[in-house]
C-alpha cells in the first residue's frame, strides 16, 4: 500500500528544473540575452556538476579532497583530444587514438577487476600471516613478492589483451559513426568524448584513492592538493608528450559544441543519478562514513571500497563537467586547472551546505551571478572590488552560518523519501518475559 | 565468502569464540598478553577488569580494528586474524562501543538500515536507475528495519535524528544496530556505562531477552559488578594485560586477587 507521504514531490522539481532550462533556452534563441550571460550561465551549470562530485567527495562521504580541479583538467583536456582532432579532420585517421584511449581504459579495469578475482589482498595477507611461522621475515617477504608479482602479471595480461581486443571493435564501431550525417556524428562523438573524459578522471580518481584514502582527512586533504599541483604541472609540460595539447601555451582550435542544451541536460543527469545514490543503501553507507567510519566498518561495511567508490563517482562528474568547458570557450589554459582555482568548488559546497545537493546547485548559481553581477552593479573602474565584496560575504556567512546555506537540507524530490506508512508490530516484552519465567 | 577462508579446527559449538594466547605490544607497552578465552554458543560471559586492563584492547583485536602481535582468534573455528572488520562483521561478530558510536546525524531508522546494508540484493546500478530488485529490497530492508526498532521500543522514534535520542535509548539504538547485522556473537562494550539503576535493570532483562530472541552468544565488558553478577554465567578476570582469575560470579567474588586488583578498591559496593 502506498501512501501519499511515501510519494517524492517529484513534480514540482521537475516542473521548475523544465521552466529554468526553457528561459535560458528561449532567452537565448530570441536575443534576449547577450552571449557573455549566455556564457556565464552555462559556466554556473558546469561548476554546479563539478561541484556536486566534490559535495559527493567532501559532503556526502566526508572525505577532504582538494585534488578535484585536478579530475575537472582531465575530464577537459582528454575529451578535448578526441574531439579536436576529428573535428578539424572528419575522416577515419583518427580514430584509432579516440578507440584506444576507451579500450586502455577498460583494459586498466579489468586489470583490477582480475586482481580482485584474484583476491590479492587477502591472499598476501594469509600467506604473509601463514609464511611468518615457517621462515624467517626476509624470506617470506620475497615469497609474498613473488606470488604478488605473479598475481599481478596475470591481471596485467588480461587487461592488455582485453584492451587489443576492444580497440579492434570500437575503432571497427566508430567508422560507422562517421558514415551518419555530421550533426548526428558530431553529437554522438560529443558525448562519446565527454563519457570519455569523465571515465577517465573516473579510473585516475579510483586508482589514487585506493592508496590515499586510507589517510584521515587532513592528511588527504594535502595529497589530493599534491595530485592536483601534479597535473597542473604536467598539463604545463604536455606538449613534451603530447604536441596537440600545447602545454604552457594553452591548447587552441577546440570545437565549440557546448550548449545550454548539453550543460543542461548533463546537470540534470548528474543530479538524478546522484539523488537516486544518496536515497539508496548504497548512498546510506556512503554517508555512514562521514558520521562515524569506525562503526560503519563494524557494520560490515567496506569502508575502503566505499571511499574509492564515492571518489571515483564525484571524480568522473568532475570529468564530465572538464569536458563541457573544454568545449564551451574552445581554449584550454593550465592556468584554469591551477590549484588556486580548485578551491572554487570547495567554495560552493561549503558555501550551499555539505551534504546538500539543493545547497550545491543553488550555491553554484550565486556564486556566478554574484561575481558577474557585481560587474554590472558596481561603477566603472570599481569593478575589482567584487573580489572584497564577495570574501566578506563569504565571511559572513560562515560565520552566522557555520552549516552553510542550507546545512544537509534538501529542497522538492531531492529530500529523503519517508518510510511508508504501516502499523508497526510491537512484540509485548512482558508478555514474553512472563513465558519465560514459567517455562524457567 | 566462506570458500578462501582458512578453516583451521573443526568447528565445536562449545567453542564459537576461541582466543589463544593473544597478545599485542603498542611499541613497548604490552597491552594485553597470552590472552586466552573460549566461549560456548549460546554463553552469556562476562569480561571484568579495572580502567586500562585491556578489555577494551581484546574486543579491538576480535573485531579487526587492532592486529595482534601474537596469537590467534578463532570464530566458529576460523582465524579472524588478519581479516578486516567488515569481513568479521559479515561472519556474524557485532559490538557496541564504549563511548557510543551512532551515526549521529542520521535518523534513527537510517541507523538500523545501515546495518543492514550488507544483506542489501540490489546493485549499484538497480539503485540509480530504481528497477530490479530495488523497490522490493528497499521496502523490505524498511520494514526489517523497523520490526527491529520495535523490539527495542524506538519504532515512534524512527524519524528522529539519533543524536537527539536520550542517552539510554542511544545505548538502545546501538545495541539494536548491532544485532541488525544479524551476528551470531555479540559484544558488548559496557552497555550499562552511565545509566541509572533503572535503566541498568531494563537493560539487564533486555541482555537476557534478546539472546534467547536472537538465538545469541555474548560477550561483555563491564564495569558495574552488578550487571556482571547478575548475569552472567562465566566471567574473565583481567588486570595489566593478563588474565588473573576466571568462573562464575560467586568464584570470581571470592578470589584473593580480584579482590586485590580490583573490588578491594571498590570495597564491596554494589555487590
Amino acid at each position: 500500500m502506498r501512501t501519499k507521504a511515501h510519494l517524492s514531490p517529484w513534480a514540482p522539481t521537475l516542473f521548475l528544473a523544465l521552466g529554468v532550462y526553457l528561459l535560458v533556452f528561449l532567452a537565448e534563441r530570441f536575443g534576449l540575452m547577450t552571449p557573455y550571460w549566455y556564457q556565464v550561465i552555462q559556466l554556473a551549470a558546469i561548476t554546479a556538476i563539478s561541484s556536486l562530485g566534490l559535495n559527493l567527495i567532501y559532503g556526502f562521504n566526508g572525505q577532504f579532497s582538494l585534488g578535484h580541479i585536478g579530475f575537472y583538467a582531465i575530464g577537459a583536456y582528454s575529451s578535448a583530444l578526441i574531439t579536436k582532432d576529428l573535428a578539424a579532420n572528419w575522416s577515419g585517421t583518427r580514430i584509432g587514438p579516440l578507440a584506444w584511449m576507451i579500450a586502455g581504459q577498460v583494459g586498466v579495469l579489468v586489470v583490477l577487476f582480475v586482481a580482485r578475482a584474484l583476491r590479492l589482498g587477502t591472499v598476501r595477507a594469509r600467506l604473509a600471516g601463514g609464511l611468518a611461522n615457517y621462515l624467517k621475515p626476509y624470506e617470506a617477504g620475497v615469497l609474498v613478492l613473488l606470488v604478488t608479482l605473479a598475481l599481478v602479471s596475470i591481471a596485467l595480461a588480461a587487461g592488455v589483451f582485453a584492451a587489443w581486443g576492444l580497440q579492434k571493435v570500437l575503432a571497427a564501431i566508430f567508422q560507422v559513426f562517421l558514415s551518419l550525417p555530421q550533426g548526428i556524428a558530431r553529437s554522438v562523438v560529443f558525448l562519446i568524448a565527454l563519457l570519455t573524459g569523465g571515465a577517465l578522471a573516473a579510473l585516475v580518481a579510483y586508482l589514487i584513492g585506493l592508496p590515499l584514502l586510507r589517510l584521515s582527512s587532513d592528511y588527504f586533504g594535502i595529497a589530493t592538493l599534491g595530485f592536483s599541483v601534479m597535473i597542473y604541472t604536467a598539463l604545463q609540460n604536455s606538449d613534451q608528450v603530447i604536441p596537440t595539447m600545447k602545454g604552457a601555451r594553452g591548447m587552441v582550435g577546440i570545437p565549440t559544441w557546448t550548449t545550454w542544451t548539453w550543460v543542461f541536460g548533463a546537470l540534470f543527469i548528474v543530479v538524478f543519478i546522484m539523488r537516486q545514490l544518496v536515497h539508496s543503501s548504497y548512498g546510506r553507507a556512503i554517508i555512514s562514513v562521514r558520521e562515524d567510519e569506525i562503526a560503519a566498518k563494524t557494520m560490515g561495511i567496506d569502508v575502503a571500497q566505499l571511499k574509492a567508490t564515492a571518489f571515483a563517482m564525484g571524480g568522473f562528474f568532475a570529468g564530465i563537467a572538464g569536458g563541457l568547458y573544454a568545449h564551451l570557450f574552445g581554449f584550454l589554459h593550465p592556468s584554469t586547472f591551477n590549484f588556486i582555482k580548485g578551491f572554487d568548488p570547495l567554495i560552493i559546497v561549503v558555501f550551499g551546505g555539505l551534504g546538500s545537493m539543493t545547497g550545491t546547485i543553488l550555491a553554484s548559481a550565486i556564486f556566478a551571478l554574484l561575481i558577474e553581477g557585481l560587474r554590472v552593479l558596481l561603477p566603472r573602474g570599481f569593478e575589482d572590488w567584487r573580489f572584497v565584496i564577495y570574501p566578506i560575504i563569504l565571511l559572513l556567512i560562515m560565520l552566522l552560518r557555520q552549516q552553510g546555506l542550507l546545512g544537509t537540507t534538501e529542497w522538492g524530490w531531492l529530500r529523503a523519501p519517508l518510510p511508508p506508512e504501516r502499523d508497526i508490530p510491537t512484540p509485548d516484552r512482558a508478555a514474553q518475559a512472563r513465558v519465560e519465567e514459567q517455562e524457567a | 565468502m566462506s570458500a578462501n577462508l582458512r578453516v583451521v579446527a573443526e568447528y565445536d559449538s562449545n567453542r564459537i569464540l576461541d582466543i589463544r594466547r593473544l597478545s599485542i605490544a603498542f611499541g613497548g607497552l604490552r597491552a594485553v598478553s597470552d590472552f586466552d578465552l573460549t566461549v560456548p554458543e549460546g554463553g552469556l560471559y562476562g569480561l571484568i577488569g579495572p580502567n586500562g586492563a585491556g578489555k577494551t584492547t581484546v574486543f579491538n583485536m576480535i573485531t579487526g580494528l587492532y592486529q595482534p602481535t601474537e596469537g590467534d582468534i578463532l570464530f566458529m573455528g576460523r582465524s579472524l586474524v588478519g581479516l578486516p572488520p567488515h569481513t568479521i562483521t559479515q561472519m556474524g561478530v557485532a559490538r557496541t562501543f564504549q563511548n557510543i558510536r551512532l551515526f549521529p546525524n542520521l535518523t534513527v531508522l537510517d541507523n538500523v538500515r545501515i546495518a543492514y546494508h550488507t544483506h542489501v540484493g540490489y546493485s549499484l546500478a538497480e539503485a540509480i536507475s530504481r528497477l530490479g530488485r530495488f523497490r522490493h529490497q528497499e521496502r523490505l530492508l524498511t520494514e526489517r528495519a523497523q520490526d527491529f526498532l520495535a523490539v527495542f521500543g524506538l519504532q515512534d522514534r524512527q524519524l528522529e535524528i539519533a543524536k537527539n535520542l536520550p542517552y539510554g535509548e542511544q545505548r538502545r539504538l546501538e545495541i539494536a544496530r548491532a544485532l541488525a547485522t544479524e551476528p551470531r556473537l555479540l559484544l558488548l562494550d559496557e552497555p550499562a556505562a552511565g545509566m541509572n539503576p533503572a535503566e541498568v535493570e531494563s537493560l539487564m532483562e533486555l541482555i537476557h531477552f534478546i539472546r534467547d530472541r536472537f538465538k545469541l552468544t555474548i560477550l561483555l565488558i563491564e564495569h558495574q559488578m552488578r550487571v556482571v553478577m547478575g548475569i552472567c554465567e562465566w566471567i574473565t578476570v583481567m588486570d595489566f594485560g593478563q588474565v588473573i582469575a576466571r568462573g562464575t560470579a560467586r568464584d570470581i567474588q571470592n578470589d584473593e586477587r580480584v579482590i586485590e586488583a580490583y573490588l578491594g578498591k571498590r570495597t564491596g559496593r554494589g555487590i
